[in-house]
């Protein structure tokens, strides 16, 4: 198969299940709302370092509780229980301490996490719960409890409790280029194209990972290191799967809320980057003994 | 599924009736002829339902008055369900004790109106009386839950003693309005009468005119609460028409009753 003239490796993408949230955070305009956003997905590329992946959703919000500028971002960690720690550490150290800002779930799931519920102890016995039910209320049937804490801007609102499901993570594709600078152009060509997917975030910075990384390594304490297979520097040192001509390979890694959401940014990732200087797109998996989602490229693209 | 009507054939003008037995949750699986049987207290008397309404339709929880009935009480008071229609006024205690559904009263409505309900939507074209979403003298608390919309005047002592819940008032309000509530929240959006929040401990109340507050809640600061731009844009939901301005502008914040545990706050637009 083919896409632009660039050849599409016959092979797949090994995804795993991870639970995840969606929060969406407000201020006063889109620069804070994204400044607060920005500081919640910081330092949350890969859950092997992070603890959690997190990354702004692309799409933006359609509308949001209190009528201000929103930005979503999802979060995606192993266990329910890690979901909640990291969304209180998150939104208690990035969001609480921004101007102007207010959270809010964004994801009506069977399952809820206490968030806001815990985040209040903060208010000092200050905070002031207001539940909300519908038909006043959007968001499902479900009455919504918000804290209001207060902060020296006036009040942090926060919702009580925050939805989590089960979410796909580590979706991802290669970019074998001829140099660098054409693979780096073509990766940020993808990212650009998946942001408009609803559902998916690419946590790593600028949505591209350069260190992308197999299973185990040499030394006993690591259970992870880099991607020999993939380094062109290694190309006659170790086991290499790349052909003649390729000078850099990037790596685009996908989690999203479901695996329809991962297939369709894998889809429009992947025919964004094919173009010049591209000598092939691939992916990573692990013989399929991992994970239990695969994103076949050839038939996704087929579709 | 078609509602059932019921046409008033002799409104009781002197002794009130006491209509419990109109709620959708009696209706929902009952025949006509069961809907005329179902017992109502005329006085010292019980009577038929049939013997005041004519019945139209059958096993609906969909209920639809037409015409005014201002002495019959308790109508749709407990219901969990469905919706009650009535076209004109209505009398004491409607949606007391509700806990689910709707209530739509296109007249006016007596006194006691949502006392202690827990969940659902009354709502309220013309006015309404005394003690809405109030509880009854000796409870501890007032309504637990559900939202109340008025979108004419009331009476005194609304809200008092509320737990949690939402009352919004489009017109005037008199005097007590939110004495002694727990919790919960009422907006008003006409003039607020005497001693307002009077004895409140916790909970809101949002008069969009000036009030004159008791000496015992003191100022806070003039900011702009989050929370109100959510409410605000929940009430658009209901057709409450708020501005922009309103939901964004600047609010004086006074907390009292400082002769409670003064946690409550009463936001004033600055």
């Amino acid at each position: 198969m083919e896409i632009n003239g660039v050849p599409i490796d016959q092979t797949y993408a090994e995804a795993f299940t991870m639970y995840a949230s969606r929060v969406l955070i407000t201020a006063i305009n889109l620069r804070w709302a994204l400044e607060a956003a920005r500081s919640m997905a910081g330092f949350g590329t890969s859950v092997i370092g992070c603890g959690c992946e997190v990354g702004i959703e692309g799409a933006e919000p359609e509308e949001t509780p209190d009528d201000r500028p929103g930005v979503s971002v999802l979060l995606f960690a192993p266990s329910k229980k890690a979901v909640q720690e990291q969304l209180i550490k998150r939104i208690g150290q990035s969001v609480m301490t921004s101007p102007t800002s207010a959270c809010y779930n964004d994801l009506e799931a069977e399952d809820r996490l206490s968030v806001g519920g815990k985040l209040r102890f903060f208010g000092d016995g200050f905070q002031i719960s207001k539940r909300l039910e519908p038909p006043i209320i959007g968001n499902g049937s479900r009455p919504r409890r918000f804290w209001r804490i207060p902060v020296m801007d006036g009040e942090f609102v926060v919702e009580d409790r925050f939805g989590v499901q089960k979410g796909v993570a580590g979706g991802n594709f290669l970019l074998l280029g001829k140099d660098l600078p054409g693979t780096l152009q073509a990766a940020e060509r993808a990212v650009e194209a998946m942001r408009q997917v609803k559902g998916v975030i690419m946590p790593f910075p600028g949505g591209i990972v350069r260190s992308g990384s197999k299973v185990g390594s040499r030394y006993k304490f690591l259970s992870a290191s880099t991607n020999t297979a993939f380094c062109p520097s290694l190309r006659r040192q170790a086991q290499s799967e790349l052909p003649e001509g390729v000078g850099a390979v990037l790596e685009v890694v996908i989690d999203g809320l479901t695996p329809e959401a991962v297939a369709e940014a894998t889809r429009v990732g992947v025919r964004a980057a094919c173009g010049p200087g591209i000598v092939k797109i691939s992916a990573g998996n692990y013989g399929g003994k991992l994970g239990k989602h695969q994103f076949h490229l050839h038939q996704l693209l087929s579709s | 599924m078609p509602p059932v009507i019921l046409r008033v054939k002799e409104a009781p003008t002197g002794v009130p009736l006491e209509a419990e037995s109109i709620s959708p949750d009696l209706f929902a699986d009952r025949s006509r002829e069961e809907i005329e049987a179902l017992p109502v207290a005329f006085g010292n008397e019980s009577r038929r339902l049939g013997d005041f309404f004519q019945v139209e339709g059958e096993r609906s929880d969909q209920i639809e008055v037409d015409g005014s009935i201002p002495r019959v009480k308790w109508v749709g008071s407990g219901m969990t369900r469905g919706r009650v229609v009535i076209h004109g006024d209505v009398g004491m205690h409607v949606g007391a004790y509700m806990r689910g559904g709707e209530i739509i009263v296109e007249g006016n409505a007596a006194d006691f109106l949502g006392v202690e309900m827990e969940a659902g939507l009354i709502r309220v074209r013309g006015n309404a009386g005394h003690r809405v979403g109030a509880a009854y003298r000796g409870s501890k608390f007032g309504m637990r839950g559900g939202i109340i919309l008025i979108e004419g005047d009331v009476g005194h002592e609304v809200g008092a003693y509320m737990r949690r819940g939402l009352v919004v008032i489009k017109g005037n309000a008199e005097d007590f309005l939110g004495a002694r509530m727990a919790a919960g929240t009422i907006c008003l959006f006409g003039q607020a009468g005497l001693r307002t929040g009077g004895g409140m401990q916790k909970g809101m109340i949002v008069c969009m005119h000036p009030v004159e507050l008791l000496p015992t809640f003191l100022y806070d600061c003039s900011y702009s609460p989050t929370f109100l731009r959510i409410l605000f844009k929940g009430l658009r939901h209901l057709g409450v028409q708020v501005t922009p301005e309103q939901a964004s502008g600047l609010y004086r914040r006074y907390h009292g009753d400082l002769a409670e545990i003064g946690k409550g706050e009463i936001l004033i637009p600055a």
